[in-house]
């Protein structure tokens, strides 16, 4: 095993929170007695409903069938009967079109096994439809559906596939469990996305604070792939795949352009462990690992939920601070605030971290930029928040883009994040990039 | 579960904690040791002179919020760095009156004017400093001797001048060791300079105080540290290259960089966030076109300082440095594409 001192640029240090829960195993967790799935879990569009409502469905079978190749299919998370197809609350406010699934309180929920993707036999383009057969997106929080991302594209190659293990989140330790518990899963998942892609090596990256995950996966390397482990120094936002691909490979890549213009190709640990897992028996993805942490969590952990969980199933279950203030899906740096306890635990959500009114300080002060260059020295794409910021201000969204790169901002926060004037400056770039697409679309 | 309201943000959900009144605050925290010393100094006259810097820079933030209709901006302490600033850079004799408009022009032309903190352009003390200078060229180069034996029984006379009125000076002038060496070829010992036993500015006289406070703020990472270190090492090598061709006409390195209003200004005025540039190499530019002005003026110049016009100059050239000088943007071949 290798330990780089290679990083990218910039970036920051946030606390960490983690050694509450990175020493605690994967557990399952109980069936809700009813779940909710939003059709819609994936960039892309959303599949096409094969079940109808009453029908009772087994824990594994299809429910909605991909639409188009932006599209994955959704399998029944448990065994049940289809309640009602109807429109379900999501984390974004907006209620999307759904299925509402009652579960059977004493069924064994066994698995249904498919048509198994033979790892030997199997074409490229059969591997590649596995996984988007099987629903997975990537699981680190963006869910982009993996198939497309790991589609090489005419005229271009992969040299280096690199297995994103950094989860640089703070809070989070989903992926580090993984990584401690599902090594065999994990080397399986590389051994499938290196045919599919034709990579001729694979690098697992790792931050140095779960170097007993760096150490473990290293002792169990198989021999017959040539796969290593890299370790990086902490530093967010290093699992953003531009900002690893830098720290592995020394390459940039090409502003607006995607990892393959450098020739990689980068897949989160816990979606390559799904895809080792799932495609031997043919299976969809029903369930997924899940950290709920946060000050305001009694019975923290690491468990595997089952794809829509009620949110506040799970926050019952795991018990809450009668002071919970805030809740987020995802980490506390690029994770959203949940407005409504209705929503569900869905393919795309890595974490569940509740704040009490103790951790939100919301009445920060707003002063105007002082220019102290934190923001600056702190974002990773070496963009100039500060002056971005100003611009946001007076409206000049098209010398945003055009002068001062904000298209290539991928949100990461670190510039709201050191600035000492409290100016919320990513808030401020999300809203010019979406007025900027808005204006692209018109025009 | 109990019925919960819940609180909705967006993400980033933490922050780093620093504001700019921790920022601000901790810079008046790390001009306080020079400004006791300047107090030990030059007695009560020092004292005075800061007190009333102080006061009138507050005084007028806090009145020029109010008449443009908002919340009273002295909280964030920036005010009170202008006055004590404003203060530390005159001498200790100074008319209170003179004083008093010093802090006034600081704030209203140097910071109101463009728009309040973070819009100035140029740092308000030096603004401040600079019309005083014009208006009171005589005032402003009457200087006092440190460690007079009555300077904690009497105060100066020059310092009550009536409003509008010269100060009778009265016979306390001393040479600077600048203006000594500009205008009698005298050169004080870097020594004697290091530990401010010169006379001059209430705040410029110990060096060491100054490295310490600044030395603070690095540690504390509320400075950059880039700006002073660029100014000091290019007056530093500048000035070392002349003394070397000629020793006899052009005075050494460490006495350049020990005399003067050198250390303040580059420690304190010209590492002002606000009217510096923001990436590292735009900083490094602006520190050496300050450095090299420092020994343009001392050495060609018609004035024995020229630390006050270097970092206006500096400040001015700052936008235009930000504007030519931009970090290459990750996945692009140049900072311009
Ligand atoms: S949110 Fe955007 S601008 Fe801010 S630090 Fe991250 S990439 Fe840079
Ligand atoms: S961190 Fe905030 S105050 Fe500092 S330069 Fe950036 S925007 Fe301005």
């Amino acid at each position: 095993m290798l330990l780089t001192q290679n990083t990218f640029k910039h970036g920051i240090h946030p606390p960490e929170n983690k050694d509450e829960t990175k020493g605690l195993p994967i557990r399952q967790f109980s069936f809700a007695p009813l779940l909710i799935l939003p059709l819609s879990q994936h960039i892309g569009k959303a599949g096409k409903i094969v079940v109808r409502e009453g029908q009772e469905v087994v824990r594994g079978q299809l429910l909605a069938e991909s639409d188009g190749f932006l599209s994955v299919p959704l399998h029944s998370p448990v065994s049940g009967t289809v309640k009602k197809i109807a429109n379900v609350p999501t984390l974004s406010g907006k209620m999307t079109p759904g299925i509402y699934l009652e579960s059977f309180p004493s069924s064994t929920q066994e698995i249904i096994e498919g048509e198994a993707v033979d790892l030997e036999s199997a074409s490229v383009d059969e591997i590649i439809n596995g996984i988007q057969q099987a629903g997975i997106v990537g699981l680190g929080g963006a869910a982009f559906p993996t198939h497309a991302k790991i589609k090489i594209p005419e005229g271009k190659h992969c040299d280096t596939l690199i297995i994103n293990g950094i989860e640089c989140e703070p809070y989070l330790t989903t992926d580090h469990r993984v990584m401690l518990e599902q090594d065999q899963d994990i080397f399986m998942g590389i051994r499938y996305l290196m045919k599919a892609t034709q990579a001729k090596e694979c690098i697992i990256g790792i931050e140095a604070n779960k170097q007993d995950a760096a150490d473990y996966l290293s002792a169990k390397l198989p021999k017959d792939i040539p796969v290593s482990v890299k370790v990086v120094p902490v530093k967010y936002p290093q699992g953003a795949e531009k900002m690893l691909i830098t720290a592995l490979l020394g390459k940039e890549v090409p502003s607006g352009g995607l990892p393959i213009e450098v020739n990689a190709v980068v897949v989160n640990v816990a979606t390559t462990a799904e895809i080792g897992r799932l495609l031997p028996h043919g299976r969809g993805i029903q369930e997924r690992v899940i950290t709920v942490t946060g000050p305001g969590v009694i019975n923290k952990g690491n468990y595997l939920v089952p794809i829509g969980t009620p949110l506040r199933f799970l926050l019952d279950r795991v018990g809450v601070d009668e002071n919970m203030s805030e809740v987020y899906m995802g980490g506390p740096m690029m994770g959203m605030a949940v407005a409504n306890l209705d929503i569900s635990i869905v393919k795309g959500t890595s974490a569940v971290v509740v704040f009490t009114s103790k951790e939100i300080n919301s009445n920060h002060k707003v002063y105007p930029c002082i220019k102290c260059g934190a923001c600056v020295d702190a974002c990773p794409l070496s963009l100039n928040p500060s002056k971005l910021g100003l611009l946001a201000k007076f409206e000049s969204y098209d010398k945003m883009a055009a002068e001062y790169h904000l298209m290539d901002c991928f949100e990461c926060g670190s510039c709201s994040y050191v600035c000492p004037s409290h100016i919320p400056l990513v808030q401020y770039f999300r809203l010019s990039k979406s007025i900027i697409r808005k204006q692209n679309v018109k025009s | 579960m109990k019925k919960q309201s819940l609180h909705i943000s967006t993400s980033p959900h933490l922050s780093q904690g620093t504001s700019v009144e921790v920022i601000m605050r901790n810079v008046v925290y790390a001009l306080l040791p020079l400004s006791f010393y300047s107090v030990y100094a030059f007695g009560w006259n020092a004292a005075l002179v800061i007190l009333t810097a102080v006061f009138s820079a507050v005084l007028t933030e806090h009145v020029l919020s109010k008449l443009s209709n908002k919340e009273s901006t002295i909280s964030d302490w920036s005010a009170v760095i202008t006055g004590l600033l404003l203060g530390l850079t005159l001498p200790p004799i100074f008319p209170l009156w003179m004083t008093f408009l010093g802090g006034v022009i600081a704030i209203a032309m140097g910071k109101f004017l463009f728009g309040g903190l973070g819009y100035n352009v140029f740092n308000p003390a030096l603004v401040g400093r600079a019309v005083l200078q014009a208006a009171f060229p005589v005032a402003i180069t009457t200087w006092q001797d440190a460690f007079s034996i009555d300077r904690f029984t009497s105060v100066n006379s020059s310092i009550w001048a009536m409003p509008f009125m010269m100060p009778v000076v009265d016979g306390t002038s001393g040479a600077t060791p600048l203006s000594a060496f500009k205008f009698d070829g005298v050169v004080t010992d870097t020594s004697d300079l290091a530990m401010g036993l010169v006379s001059g500015s209430a705040g410029e006289t110990s060096t060491i105080l100054i490295l310490l406070g600044g030395l603070y703020l690095v540690i504390r990472n509320f400075m950059n540290w880039k700006i002073p270190v660029s100014i000091l090492l290019t007056v530093f090598i500048f000035s070392g290259i002349l003394y070397s061709i000629n020793p006899e006409l052009y005075p050494s390195p460490g006495f350049m960089i020990f005399s003067g209003g050198l250390m303040l200004g580059a420690v304190f005025m010209a590492s002002d966030m606000v009217a510096s540039p923001i990436t590292t190499l735009g900083v490094i530019v602006y520190g050496v076109i300050i450095g090299s002005m420092i020994v343009i003026i001392r050495i060609w110049g018609g004035l024995p300082e020229g630390v006050m016009y270097a970092i206006l100059f500096g400040n001015a050239l700052s936008p235009h440095i930000d504007r030519l000088i931009q970090n290459r943007v990750y996945g692009t071949s140049s900072a311009k594409s």
